[in-house]
């Protein structure tokens, strides 16, 4: 039983923006995996709900005429990891995807949701910041299109504006095309987890050398955060061992680590160096490169 | 033995009732002007309530009872669910009332609301004033024993619920005289069943003015006898129902939320109330396994022959008694009949602490006695440089064994075999060779585990299981028993005894699944793996009583002597022939319908089983540790039983799958955390309790060495509780195989492992990765 005093169902997506204009108090909810949670823990008490679920297209995945692929913010993971477009041009986002909770969580809950969320450790944070996407941002006033930086405000803190919605994520071309990818969630289980670490790393190698790397890290710090000092470092650079070490070392740069009974500092810095080697490596062999030493 | 149907896979009796959803489970029972209750619980590890103000919430709209430990009779009750003792010397610890006004962890059960709906009842907590004086709490046992430690129960200085243990030959003598000595620490974390259904009752007060409760429990018997003097109530006034469970591990071998039920009942006016517990509230306020820590000190021969051994435990029971000593106890014997030692010196102490309860779980302390000596074992046989196997097989007691101080006899003994099997299917000594040399941040590794249980309680405590068996009209029977199907699937095993010895197919055994106090033959219900042993007996016997007076009918029938005849498919047969001479159904007809001597078939009877019979088994696994990561990987497991004869291979296996995962579980994953400074839980949810998921579970193998032994209905023993003793010393054991690092704490938590593993140097190890 849950503490809710009333649920608006709108059908488009104008009407909802309208309705959560009006009451920008409204919840907003999708598969409602998270706020269904928080509800039962006795948060949120006496909340009015603003479901999205009847929207009609919300959910689509698309490729647009500029090669941008478009993911609705209500489309559930299954769908992701099964959808054509995802397997054949970001198969990392898939990876990611399937990593998520156990197969019925995956078949409700949505990549909005878990976006919007704000959580460290959202399994498609990583991966979609190291994928360069934007997300497509809906007010009844209009609409605004930011990079995936400037949308974590903090813990569990996202930059919506009062009766904003997340419409879709958009990966332009230029984060995808060419580039091998692999995501790596570390948790104590292989499913139903959450996790201690994830890190997405995709590239683009030419004659063994990266002509750009990109990493996401979960959990390394308050938000999810990119690698850029571990990825300027790689530019231009020969695939070898040593260099994928180096990677992994400077990934740790950006990584504000903290203890928590979940796990010590130092060993999620010690995961971050590992972790990113091995995802950098599996990378590389998808993107065509080698680093064996 | 040339059976029919004990052996045989038979289909589980309820299996398809479970999987089509009609099996109904306590929860799925409405009545009529149904509310609910739920509990308000204390923030503090340790306070005392000095003020409760439940006006504000008796006035809410929709709320028709508050209850206060004021409300409530003031009689302290044990709740283990153990048959009652007439000697009040061998009683369980009272030391719980249904509310209390003294907290005495995080969590205990202050108050307690009645609501026509949930939303209100949860509304009506918040309302509910309470202003404590908090006391100073103790965690662990070591802090609640010392000096000027505070006090959790008046009566138990220093917090110990008991230090009562036992010991035989001269233990100090075997140390002076010994060539070797070794000593070991280790230690297990506080665990939990975790069993789907969670904690659930309800109770009202029926047309005769007696108290009902349905429950999810496996003692039906015991919870009336308990619910009874919890609220100071005759016994026959109250009646307990047990519908279909859907797990309970020995938490439902306690009495949690019954009383409690029941006064919620009584204080709504008889109105029925369902308190079903919440997944948190499972966590924090039912029972737990004891967190224990064991120090071993063993002597033995330069050949490696075990002399004596020293076994001292701490085992932290939290804030109530509950099973209290009676588990570290029980778990203490357990090796004796394994390993043979001249002088034994165990002594245990159970302790007081503000943390939720322990109580009984799969294996009653067994697990963690076994994970010390088997962790022991191996570290022995590593600096003796020897082969763990064999010197556990060198120190093997011999059949026929009898315990110095239980006085159970060995009459059957399949642990070498089990040693043999599992060497051989697992391919020992071909991985050791593969295994040689390994380098890179992938190891494996090798570990073995051995372990003796018992069937029941016996000489403990009592062991009655009964019976009713009525003949029908086609021949069949319906089977009546008190013990518990609780998911085991014990009464499939029934069923094929009785149709066994009755000559029946298992259709046509009808047994009733639901226990009802006021019509189920008294049994003290589901623990101690003691179901197909103890109660096994009682039906066997109601089934010869049934098929005796068959044969009188049946001899009136023909004229042939009942000695002469058997039953066969159905069938009365002339035995020295074959030959068919009437049909069972000819026989039940006459026993219902002769004019003159119509009398029903039936038997009611009762078995006081005072035999036990010992059961075996290993576990052998291969580990694959990643050195970088600290996460272990089994990559092959066997669990390897002597358990009898097996009555149903297919359960077996069934069996051996769920308590291996709960002990890989254990070893690997699970433990409760708590706040070290306010004794709050960290992790009481199933995200932050590693309950290992289907994907973390390794394929598991099973295999039965099927010895007979004389004391069990065809040659059966126990195996409930067997499969979840041996599987967390052995991957325990596999780690240091493959790592040369020895863990003295389970669960082997990938953190805990990195942690162990740099402190060890294995970390330099890194840039010799490849790719
Ligand atoms: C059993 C279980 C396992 C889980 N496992 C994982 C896991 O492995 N990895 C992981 O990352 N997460 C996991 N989660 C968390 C959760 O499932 C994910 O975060 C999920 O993606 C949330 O999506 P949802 O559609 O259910 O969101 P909701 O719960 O409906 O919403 C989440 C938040 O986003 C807001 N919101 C949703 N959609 C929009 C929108 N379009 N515009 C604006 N705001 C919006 C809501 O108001 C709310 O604050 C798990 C949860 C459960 C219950």
């Amino acid at each position: 039983m849950f503490d809710i005093c009333e649920l608006c169902e709108p059908e488009t997506l104008a009407e909802a923006k309208a309705i959560y204009a009006a009451n920008p108090e409204l919840k907003v909810i999708a598969g409602g995996t998270d706020v269904l949670i928080r509800m039962q823990h006795g948060s949120l008490a006496g909340a009015g709900l603003l479901s999205l679920r009847n929207i009609p297209h919300l959910d689509e995945i698309e490729m647009l005429a500029d090669g941008t692929i478009s993911v609705g913010a209500m489309a559930p993971f299954t769908r992701i990891f099964e959808h054509e477009l995802i397997r054949k041009h970001v198969p990392v986002l898939g990876e990611a995807s399937v990593s998520m909770g156990g197969p019925q969580v995956r078949n409700i809950a949505t990549i909005g949701g878990n976006l919007c969320n704000g959580a460290v450790s959202a399994d498609s944070a990583s991966t979609l910041f190291a994928l360069d996407a934007l997300l497509k941002l809906e007010t009844a006033e209009g609409e605004r299109i930011i990079p995936m930086r400037d949308f974590y405000a903090g813990p569990g803190k996202v930059n919506l504006l009062p009766g904003e919605l997340l419409v879709a994520i958009l990966i332009p071309r230029e984060g995808y095309e060419g580039m091998g990818g692999h995501y790596i969630k570390f948790a104590p289980r292989k499913a139903m987890d959450i996790a201690t670490l994830g890190v997405a790393a995709v590239c683009k190698i030419r004659e063994n050398r990266f002509v750009e790397l990109r990493i996401g890290l979960g959990v390394a710090a308050p938000v999810p955060v990119r690698c850029f000092e571990a990825e300027d470092y790689a530019k231009g650079r020969e695939v070898t061992w040593e260099c994928v070490q180096e990677i992994a070392r400077l990934a740790l740069k950006p990584a504000k680590a903290r203890s928590s009974w979940r796990a010590s500092k130092d060993y999620r810095e010690h995961l971050i160096e590992v972790l990113t080697q091995r995802a950098v490596a599996e990378a590389v062999k998808r993107g065509g490169g080698c680093c064996a030493d | 033995m040339d059976h029919k149907i004990v052996g045989k896979n038979t289909q589980r009796l309820d299996a398809v009732a479970k999987v089509t959803g009609r099996a109904m489970y306590t929860d799925d029972f409405f009545e009529r002007d149904m509310l609910v209750g739920k509990v308000l619980r204390s923030p503090h590890a340790h306070a005392r309530v000095t003020r409760i103000d439940a006006s504000k919430a008796k006035a809410l709209p929709g709320v028709v009872a508050v209850l206060t430990p004021a409300d409530l009779p003031k009689i302290k009750f044990a709740t283990a669910g153990h048959p009652w003792s007439l000697d009040p010397g061998h009683r369980d610890v009272e030391d719980r009332l249904i509310l209390t006004d003294k907290a005495r962890f995080v969590g205990d059960a202050i108050a307690a609301v009645v609501a026509e709906d949930l939303l209100t009842a949860e509304k009506a907590l918040h309302l509910i004033e309470v202003e404590y004086e908090v006391l100073p709490h103790v965690l662990t046992a070591e802090d609640a024993m010392a000096e000027g430690a505070p006090l959790l129960h008046e009566n138990r200085p220093g917090n110990i619920v008991s230090s009562f243990g036992v010991q035989f030959g001269d233990v100090e003598a075997e140390f002076q005289n010994a060539d070797v000595i070794f000593e070991g620490d280790y230690e297990t974390s506080i665990v939990q069943h975790c069993h789907i259904e969670s904690m659930s009752a309800y109770a009202f007060v029926d047309s005769d003015g007696r108290v009902v409760v349905n429950s999810s429990t496996q003692i039906p018997h015991i919870v009336r006898r308990i619910v009874a003097q919890a609220l100071g109530l005759s016994w026959g006034r109250v009646k307990v129902i047990k519908p279909y469970i859907g797990g309970g591990f020995g938490n439902k071998q306690d009495v949690v939320v019954e009383p409690l039920t029941a006064a919620m009942s009584l204080a709504a006016g008889g109105r029925p109330v369902r308190y079903c517990m919440t997944r948190e509230e499972v966590f924090i306020d039912t029972r737990t396994r004891h967190g224990m820590k064991l120090h071993l000190k063993t002597a033995l021969s330069r050949e490696g022959k075990l002399q004596g051994i020293h076994m001292q435990v701490l085992s932290n029971t939290g804030a109530y008694a509950s099973h209290g000593h009676s588990i570290a106890m029980s778990a203490g014997g357990k090796f004796r009949p394994l390993y043979d030692f001249r002088a034994i010196k165990y002594e245990p102490k159970t302790v007081y602490t503000n943390l939720p309860v322990a109580g009984a779980m799969r294996g009653y302390g067994t697990p963690q006695i076994f994970f010390a000596l088997e962790s022991h074992l191996d570290d022995i046989a590593r600096k003796l440089e020897m082969d763990p196997i064999e010197l556990r097989r060198k120190n093997l007691i011999k059949l026929g064994h009898q315990d110095p101080l239980t006085k159970n006899v060995v009459r059957s003994f399949g642990i070498p075999e089990c040693i043999a099997k599992g060497k051989e299917l697992i391919h020992w000594e071909e991985k050791k060779k593969v295994h040689q040399g390994q380098t890179g941040h992938l190891r494996r590794g090798l570990g073995m585990a051995c372990f003796a249980y018992a069937s029941g309680t016996h000489p403990v405590a009592l062991e009655l299981a009964g019976a009713r068996i009525v003949m029908n009209q086609d021949g069949s029977v319906t089977l009546q028993v008190g013990a518990t199907e609780i998911g085991q699937g014990s009464d499939t095993v029934f069923a094929q005894i009785t149709a066994e010895t009755l000559g029946l197919p298992v259709d046509m055994v009808h047994v009733v699944t639901t226990q009802d106090t006021d019509i189920t033959p008294f049994d003290s219900g589901a623990y101690a793996s003691r179901q197909t042993f103890v109660t096994g007996i009682a039906v066997r016997k109601a089934a010869l009583e049934v098929r005796a007076k068959v044969l009188e009918v049946a001899a009136r029938r023909t004229g042939l002597a009942p000695a002469e005849m058997d039953i066969r498919d159905r069938m009365i047969v002339e035995t020295s022939l074959g030959r068919t001479v009437c049909s069972l159904g000819d026989v039940a007809m006459d026993s219902f319908y002769d004019r003159l001597l119509a009398a029903p078939i039936t038997s009611d009877t009762s078995a006081n089983v005072r035999i036990n019979a010992m059961s075996y088994g290993a576990t052998f696994v291969e580990v694959e540790v990643d050195i970088q990561t600290g996460r272990v990987e089994v990559t092959e497991l066997w669990n390897i039983h002597d358990s009898g004869t097996i009555i149903n291979p297919k359960l077996a296996e069934g069996q051996v799958h769920g308590g291996v995962s709960m002990s890989l579980g254990a070893a690997l994953l699970e433990q409760m955390l708590f706040d070290s400074v306010t004794g709050k839980p960290l992790n009481p949810n199933l995200l932050d309790y590693k309950l290992p998921t289907v994907l973390d579970t390794p394929k598991i193998n099973a295999a039965f060495v099927e010895t007979f032994d004389a004391a069990g209905t065809f040659g059966s023993k126990s195996l409930g509780e067997c499969p979840t003793i041996s599987p967390a010393p052995a991957v325990r054991n596999a780690v240091m195989d493959a790592t040369g690092v020895a863990f003295h704490k389970i669960p082997l938590y990938p953190q805990v492992v990195f942690e162990k593993f740099r402190e060890a140097g294995l970390l330099a190890e890194r840039s010799v990765q490849h790719v």
